[in-house]
């Protein structure tokens, strides 16, 4: 059989997003056959010198005309069309929306196991990767292996370190042909959220705010503070529902899976659906009026107060270190 | 138009998860059983499309002899009828979606609406799987869908870290909605009532001839690590705030 890791992932104007350099280090660590990377798009080969740079043996650059749209069933198709000439045993995605919608369309496509949102991927016995991954809302985490000739997996951003690696990645020339019927849903249009938007599901640090901010315009005080740390803002959910944010704010079980260092909730009572969302932040820190509010449950640090008189003189010390820094 | 919706009854999200002892999957008894929050959304928009566009909406599940009272609130919240395919046996979502891609090609259809995930094994796969089973193409984790009857198309806005996109296609197609997608509607006690008449037709699974080895074997399930001990402080704003910043630069070392 075939070896090797297939590392697959999207790219924007070739800009790549940090859990490629993270889906990259884990596929070395298997230790499982040459490192191939490939992305789609007309800015593919910018993203060269950040390949090379965390160690991608062999890439693959399909910037074709027919590439230059996502289109899930056609990417499919071709990735499906290449796979046996590039004989992976491993295929990694990451576990964003995009490689989300792929991995799972492959994996039907390919009639392969995939195993989604992992946090950890590990070499096991005979070939078999090892993979953990999170169910009910990282209430429970399992341990699961992929029993297809073709393992699938998608890398949940924030968790595993990125090490680079240095190497000299060949560039190969398979391109396959897939009939263009094989394109039928296509992107038509992107809209990138307003700029200086920091986005959550791969934050270091966030701010979050919950019902104890009592109205939307109370919110400048998180951004005050977002800003002094260098943070994303997030929300609990009956926030982002009153409208006080928007709707890509909300954290939790039906909304955001969060991963950052520090986590901050601010007026949030920490109800269990919230929780499933912020389990695999490094730091909890939850400031909260009421002592009994189960976040604190949950939290590393803690200040039982005031959000009002609290978080304006939290921003004031943060400004304070970071000055002397 | 006929819609088909998937719908997976799954443990109420406020549910504690207790792992047996064997590691094999959860202790079951004393869990309030759910539609799949994500599938309230599926089943709320194809009931508006059958609003607006007259046809159809078929609730298709699969599960063991439970799943019947999710089926029933899907009936309620006012679908059609419902087809279930009846199995006890634990399966992994290629297996599901091979089963209910073989009813739904049975059953015939315009448009498959599922969530985007199950809120128990958070896979995310079986809508594309579905998709690909039946050879269609598949939007994912949709905000926004409009349907284009007369050209016989859709056109769908979706969800990506900081930022979403339009995706236009042809149907029959699969659609897998993300909250957002509209408000679901509270079953009516009329429609309660009306919905203990409505047909559901029951398949085994095993009569479906399928191969359906798992793709994905789970070895175990574990608890995920216990937090630290956490330091709470209480007192003047000044201080509190002072020393929190202190502990998080000097203690932790993040700022
Ligand atoms: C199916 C389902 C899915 C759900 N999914 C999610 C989800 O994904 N994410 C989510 O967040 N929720 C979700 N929820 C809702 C969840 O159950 C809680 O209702 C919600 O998380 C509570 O939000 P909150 O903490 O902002 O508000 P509350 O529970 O009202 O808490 C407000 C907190 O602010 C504190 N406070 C008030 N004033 C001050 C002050 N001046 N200073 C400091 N503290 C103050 C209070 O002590 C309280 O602890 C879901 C619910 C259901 C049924
Ligand atoms: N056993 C099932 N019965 C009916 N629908 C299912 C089942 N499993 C998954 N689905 C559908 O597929 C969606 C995604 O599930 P999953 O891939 O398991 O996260 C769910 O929201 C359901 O609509």
């Amino acid at each position: 059989m075939a070896k090797g890791v297939l590392v697959i992932f999207d790219q924007n104007n070739g800009e790549i997003r940090h859990v490629v350099l993270e889906m990259l280090t884990v596929a070395r660590s298997l230790g499982d056959g040459p490192v191939t990377a490939l992305t789609f798009g007309k800015d593919a080969r910018n993203t060269l010198a950040k390949l090379a740079e965390y160690g991608a043996e062999q890439v693959l650059f399909w910037d074709g005309d027919a590439y230059a749209r996502y289109s899930s069933d056609g990417f499919a198709a071709a990735i499906a069309e290449a796979v046996p000439e590039l004989g992976p045993d491993v295929i990694l995605f990451p576990a964003t929306a995009w490689g989300k919608d792929l991995s799972a369309r492959l994996a039907g496509v390919l009639k392969a196991g995939l195993a989604t949102d992992c946090l950890h991927l590990e070499a096991g016995e005979d070939g078999r990767v090892k993979a953990v991954r999170p169910v009910y809302a990282g209430k429970a985490l399992a341990e699961v292996t992929v029993n297809t000739p073709v393992q699938m997996f998608s890398l949940r951003p924030n968790v595993n370190a990125a090490v680079p690696a240095p190497a000299t990645p060949e560039i190969l020339n398979i391109a396959p042909a897939v009939d263009s019927a094989a394109f039928q849903a296509v992107v038509v249009e992107r809209n990138e959220a307003q700029g200086g938007v920091l986005e959550l599901t791969e934050a270091d640090i966030i701010v979050s705010g919950g019902r104890g901010i009592k109205a939307p315009e109370n919110f400048k005080l998180l951004d005050d503070m977002a800003q002094a740390l260098g943070a994303a803002v997030g929300s609990s959910r009956p926030v982002a529902d009153e409208g006080w944010v928007p709707h890509s704010y909300h954290i939790g079980q039906t909304g955001k899976v969060v991963s950052p260092t520090v986590y901050f909730a601010v007026g949030i009572s920490g109800a269990i659906q919230h929780l499933a969302g912020i389990s695999g932040s490094k730091y909890i820190v939850a400031i909260n009026s009421d002592p009994e509010a189960p976040i604190f449950k949950v939290a590393n640090y803690g200040i039982v107060g005031d959000l009002f008189q609290v978080v304006p003189r939290l921003t004031e010390e943060i400004k304070t270190v970071k000055a002397q820094q | 138009m006929k819609i088909l919706v998937t719908v997976k009854q799954v443990p109420d999200t406020a549910t504690k998860i207790q792992i047996r002892a064997d590691g094999q999957g959860i202790q079951e008894d004393g869990i309030k059983w759910v539609i799949n929050p994500y599938d309230e959304f599926a089943i709320e928009e194809a009931l508006r499309i059958k609003e607006k566009q007259g046809g159809e909406v078929v609730i298709v599940a699969l599960g063991p002899s439970r799943v019947e009272e999710a089926v029933r609130q899907s009936l309620a919240m006012g679908a059609d009828r419902a087809v279930v395919i009846s199995t006890d046996a634990a399966v992994d979502p290629a297996a599901a979606a091979t089963a209910l891609a073989a009813v739904c090609g049975e059953e015939g259809f315009d448009l498959i609406l599922t969530g985007k995930q199950a809120v128990d094994d958070d896979s995310a796969q079986v809508g594309p799987m579905i998709a690909a089973n039946l050879g269609l193409p598949q939007v994912t984790v949709v905000l926004k869908l409009e349907v284009d009857e007369a050209g016989h198309r859709l056109r769908a806005e979706r969800e990506l870290e900081g930022a979403t996109e339009i995706v236009e296609l042809p149907y029959p197609a699969v659609v897998t909605a993300q909250r957002g997608l509209n408000e679901p509607r509270y079953p009516t006690l009329p429609n309660i009532m009306k919905a203990k008449k409505k047909e559901v037709r029951r398949v085994s699974m095993d009569s479906l001839s399928l191969a359906l080895d798992p793709r994905v074997t789970v070895n175990r399930l574990f608890a995920p690590p216990e937090r630290p001990e956490p330091t709470i402080l209480s007192g003047e704003p000044e201080e509190t705030a002072k020393e929190l910043v202190r502990l998080l630069h000097s203690e932790a070392k993040v700022l």
